[in-house]
């Protein structure tokens, strides 16, 4: 089985804010809008560097999303930078509307996503954010999964026309793709072959499936890893290439399982090729004030979590 | 344009706007007719823009957001009649696969609109972002908008006024409809505003009150004080003081014509005292 190496831990939002500087430099189009949140997305470099182009709102994301809707009508590409909560249910009609409905070339990115956020607590660990945005008519969601694949979709989606979610974190992650891979909207990434279990995760997850499917290794079990960075539009051809092998499936995500990953991935299999599927997410509930690592383990969200989901799908089988 | 002229489009417009509502027995005629004087002498008078061949970036040329799309009927009056799409368009308004949507949208590529509007309070920021990118482009054409004072009830619509003083937003002309009545009844029973020009004083704009906002010079001369002012560190609002319904007497006077179709004796009598100027579409 393939083997990857952490290179070093890194946060993801630090990605998205060193790939916004780098397209600040190369697109002059690229405009920025935070509120007031502007270390804590790591855009910092960007504002320094093009101040006539980075617009600091304040504490009001409804007016923010507004602001980024109509930049694009005089061909600005704007990226929007707070909290993943305040980046989607507190403004979800201003999304839908101003953006979504409008056909706004907008990238609204989203930083502190999901438990890891860690001591903040619930009122800012959105675990609802990936299905509010995919249900969005022709919304692009996107959740990578360590810092080189966060810096190489933000630059990415400044090439795409069109409305995208990008969803990352604050802890640091183990940063383990390659530094130079360029990203592809909509394409799944297959990190190891394997036979028996196909795991599909999304975001700080798919470290954490690795991980499990070593472990699954050692004890004699072959898992396909799949790291799935786009939720939406979703590379079905991917999931169904290796349910037709494995013949099962567990999804992996830092999100409800109502409305994330796996709900997208169950679709596809359902109506597609029906096989048996686990899901490893927060089962409908709210998050709560701990470190990263004790929430994930609390709420069942690590490779300890994958691997007994993919001994029970086998099981199903 | 001169006076006469202008008044025949309003008369024009009007007998579009109770047209199209009752051909669908839907849609919002009262606040269409409170501001058929203000969007004529906008779009036939004041404003630069490019009717034919409709770009959405609009460089070059002067902008307008309905922020209240629900006065739709006087929108696609008033774009029909300025040459952006066919007159003849009108009769689709509200019907199954139209580009006449019921609130105005830009999906179906419909020229002339460059944003969705219907959920109130958005306009502005929109407006805020089209102006933003304008000064980032060097462009130095202005930016309009309309809101319905109910409208202002919005928390938004102040995020995007703070926003548009703090950071002297200078190339955008927003305009309050101020009919003083929204669905449930007259603005003061519903929800108390007081003073509209002093909460947009208060948060920095150039505030001017138009007391007659249906009478065709007021507009003009209003609309010229606010181009005069703009480009001085300051938003600039005017707070247009409208009759809902005006130009059709049984409408006139009452918050009951928001969102209600006339009849067929209704909408003769409403045509009776609105000569057909321009032709019926």
């Amino acid at each position: 089985m393939k083997k990857y190496t952490n290179s070093g831990n890194k946060d993801t939002r630090s990605g998205f804010g060193a790939g916004l500087q780098e397209l600040g430099q190369k697109n002059k189009n690229v405009v920025a809008l935070c509120a007031d949140l502007t270390g804590s997305l790591k855009m910092n470099a960007f504002a320094d560097e093009n101040p006539d182009r980075f617009f600091q709102v304040g504490i009001a994301e409804a007016n923010m999303m507004g602001i980024a809707a109509g930049l694009t009508i005089g061909g600005k590409i704007p990226f929007t930078g707070t909290f993943a909560n305040f980046s989607t249910g507190r403004v979800y009609d201003q999304i839908r509307q101003s953006i979504a409905y409008s056909g706004k070339n907008v990238k609204i990115c989203a930083s502190h996503a999901g438990l890891t956020l860690g001591e903040d607590g619930a009122t800012h660990q959105i675990l609802e954010d990936i299905g509010l945005m995919k249900m969005l008519p022709h919304m692009v969601v996107i959740n990578p999964c360590d810092y080189n694949q966060t810096k190489a979709a933000t630059i990415a989606i400044a090439d795409y026309d069109g409305p995208v979610y990008l969803r990352f974190g604050r802890p640091s992650v183990a940063n383990f793709t390659t530094a130079d891979a360029k990203f592809e909207i909509g394409k799944a990434d297959v990190l190891t072959d394997g036979t028996d279990v196909t795991i599909i995760a999304t975001g700080h997850l798919v470290w954490e499936a690795l991980q499990a499917a070593e472990a699954l290794e050692a004890a004699g079990v072959s898992a396909e890893v799949i790291g799935m960075a786009t939720i939406k539009p979703l590379d079905e051809k991917a999931i169904l290439a290796s349910a037709y092998k494995t013949g099962c499936v567990v999804t992996a995500e830092e999100h409800n399982r109502f409305g994330g990953l796996g709900e997208s991935v169950a679709q596809t299999l359902v109506t597609k090729h029906p096989v048996p599927q686990e899901f490893v997410a927060v089962n409908d509930s709210f998050g709560e004030s701990g470190t990263p690592a004790q929430l994930m383990e609390k709420y069942g969200l690590n490779a300890e979590a994958i691997v007994a989901a993919a001994q029970k799908v086998i099981s199903r089988k | 344009m001169s006076q006469q002229d202008l008044q025949a489009v309003v008369s024009q417009v009007r007998r579009d706007i109770v047209r199209m509502v009752h051909a669908v027995n839907s849609g919002h005629p009262g606040g269409s007719l409170g501001c058929v004087e203000f969007l004529t002498t906008l779009y036939f008078d004041h404003m630069k823009h490019e009717p034919k061949g409709f770009k959405m970036d609009g460089i070059g040329e002067d902008l307008f957001f309905l922020s209240n799309g629900h006065i739709s009927p006087v929108m696609y009056s008033i774009l029909a009649r300025a040459g952006y799409f066919d007159v003849s368009e009108m009769a689709t308004f509200r019907k199954l696969n139209t580009r006449l949507q019921g609130h105005p949208t830009t999906h179906e590529g419909l020229e002339g609109i460059r944003i969705a509007s219907g959920s109130l309070g958005q306009g502005m920021s929109v407006a805020i972002g089209a102006a933003e990118a304008k000064k980032l482009n060097g462009d130095d054409r202005l930016v309009y908008t309309l809101h319905g004072d109910g409208e202002l009830q919005e928390g938004q619509v102040w995020e995007a006024a703070m926003y548009a003083a703090a950071k002297k937003i200078d190339n955008l002309i927003s305009t309050v409809d101020v009919n003083a009545k929204q669905i449930d009844g007259s603005t003061d029973e519903v929800l108390a505003m007081g003073s509209i020009q002093a909460k947009f004083e208060a948060f920095g704009w150039h505030v001017i009150s138009v007391a007659k906002g249906n009478d065709l010079a007021s507009v003009k001369t209003a609309l010229t004080e606010a181009t005069n002012a703009a480009g001085k560190g300051q938003p600039v609002c005017i707070l247009l003081h409208t009759e809902m319904g005006n130009g059709v007497d049984f409408m006139m006077g009452t918050h009951k014509w928001h969102g209600v179709a006339p009849n067929d004796d209704q909408l003769a009598d409403a045509l009776s005292q609105n000569p057909e100027t321009l032709g019926d579409y």
